[in-house]
C-alpha cells in the first residue's frame, strides 16, 4: 500500500522540524517511516550523511530493538539513543509507523534534546495519526 | 508501502530479494552494484556476520529516472535466508512493495526453496499482505553450475515446485556471472511502478 504527503503537509512538517529541532543546535533530523522511507530531512548545512542508508538501518535497527524488548517482556524501551565521542543518535517513535532521528553534538544535553524532541512529536502526531488510521 | 513525496516529485519504493540461505541473493545486489554503480550514489550497505553470511540485510538504494515527472528512487533489500534469522527476514519485508524470490537450481536445494517460499507467504501474512496481490517475480539461479555436472532442477521441476498457484514471471540466472541479473531487476521494477501507479489512480 502507497501513501502520500502533498506539499503543504511536508512543509508545515518541516517547519516543525527546524524550529524546533534544527534551530536549537540539531545537526540533522530524519522523520522516516518503519519500512525504511524517508519523509524528510533536514540539516543545518554543516556536514552531509548518507541519509538512505541511515533510514534503512535506523528502521531495522528501530524494529530489532522492539523486538527485543518484546522478548523481556516490555511494550518498547522509552529511550533510543548511541553516543558517539563527537556524534550522537536519538530515535523517537512517533506512532507505529513513524519514526524521528535526531543527530546531535556534544553542545547540547540528552535532556534538552529529548524535551525537544517529545515537544516536536506532540506537534507531528496530529500531522501524522490521521495519515497512519486512514492509509497504512 | 511505497512514499509518494509531491513536493519533491519523489517515490520511495521497496523491493525484497527473498530465498534460501547461500542462494545467491547478496550476490545479485553485489552485481547490480557493480553494474550501475554512475546511479548509485552510495556504498552498498551490508550486515555481515563473520562468516561471511548476510545476518540482518543487504541494502541498496537505486534510481531509475523520471516516470510520469517522479523521480524514482529504488531501495533493494535482501533477507538473511537462514532458517534461524526469522526475525529478522520478517523486520526487512515491512513495507515492501514488490519481491524478487531467488531460488537455488542445485536438486539438493528443491525442499529450502519450498521451505522458504512458505516461510515468505507466512511473514507476508503477517503484514496482511500476500503474494497473490504483491508484485513478484521468480530467479532460478546457478544455472552456470549445470556446466560444471553438478545435478540441477529442469525449470519445469522449479516451475511445478514454486509457481503453480498464479504464475508469475520467471528468470533462469546465474547472479555470479550476471545472467539475467538486470533482467529480472527490471521487470519487478516495472510490475512494482506499475501495481504503485494502480493503486494511486
Amino acid at each position: 500500500m502507497s501513501y502520500t504527503l502533498d506539499q503543504k503537509q511536508l512543509d508545515r512538517i518541516e517547519d516543525i522540524l527546524k524550529s524546533e529541532l534544527i534551530d536549537n543546535g540539531v545537526r540533522c533530523v530524519f522523520l522516516i517511516d518503519m519500512a525504511g522511507n524517508i519523509i524528510t530531512n533536514l540539516d543545518n548545512g554543516e556536514k552531509q550523511h548518507d541519509i538512505y542508508s541511515l533510514a534503512a538501518l535506523a528502521a531495522g535497527n528501530f524494529g530489532a530493538v522492539s523486538a527485543m524488548a518484546k522478548i523481556i517482556g516490555e511494550n518498547e524501551f522509552s529511550l533510543l539513543f548511541h553516543k558517539g565521542k563527537k556524534e550522537n543518535i536519538h530515535f523517537n517513535k512517533i506512532s507505529s509507523e513513524f519514526l524521528l532521528i535526531t543527530i546531535f553534538g556534544n553542545d547540547i544535553s540528552l535532556g534538552f534534546l529529548r524535551m525537544k524532541v517529545a515537544e516536536s512529536v506532540e506537534h507531528l502526531k496530529g500531522l501524522l495519526e490521521p495519515l497512519s488510521r486512514e492509509h497504512l | 508501502m511505497a512514499f509518494v513525496n509531491l513536493k519533491n516529485k519523489l517515490i520511495q519504493v521497496k523491493i525484497v530479494y527473498y530465498g534460501p540461505g547461500r542462494g545467491g541473493k547478496t550476490t545479485n545486489l553485489e552485481y547490480i552494484n557493480r553494474k550501475f554503480q554512475h546511479r548509485i550514489n552510495s556504498e552498498m550497505v551490508t550486515v555481515k556476520t563473520h562468516g561471511d553470511r548476510t545476518l540482518f540485510f543487504d541494502f541498496l538504494p537505486f534510481d531509475v529516472g523520471l516516470v510520469n515527472g517522479y523521480q524514482i528512487k529504488i531501495q533493494l533489500y535482501t533477507v538473511p535466508g537462514q532458517v534461524k534469522y526469522d526475525a529478522t527476514r520478517r523486520l526487512v519485508l515491512r513495507g515492501v512493495d514488490g519481491i524478487v524470490f531467488v531460488a537455488d537450481g542445485m536438486l539438493v536445494r528443491r525442499e529450502t526453496n519450498i521451505q522458504s517460499l512458505r516461510n515468505l507467504q507466512e511473514n507476508l501474512a503477517s503484514y496482511k499482505k500476500s503474494l497473490r496481490t504483491l508484485p513478484w517475480v521468480l530467479q532460478y539461479n546457478k544455472m552456470d553450475l549445470k556446466e560444471q555436472g553438478i545435478p540441477m532442477m529442469p525449470i519445469e521441476m522449479l516451475e511445478q515446485d514454486l509457481n503453480q498457484e498464479s504464475p508469475r514471471p520467471y528468470f533462469p540466472a546465474s547472479a555470479l556471472e550476471g545472467t539475467n541479473v538486470v533482467a529480472t531487476l527490471k521487470k519487478i521494477i516495472t510490475l512494482t511502478i506499475a501495481s504503485i501507479r494502480k493503486e494511486l489512480l
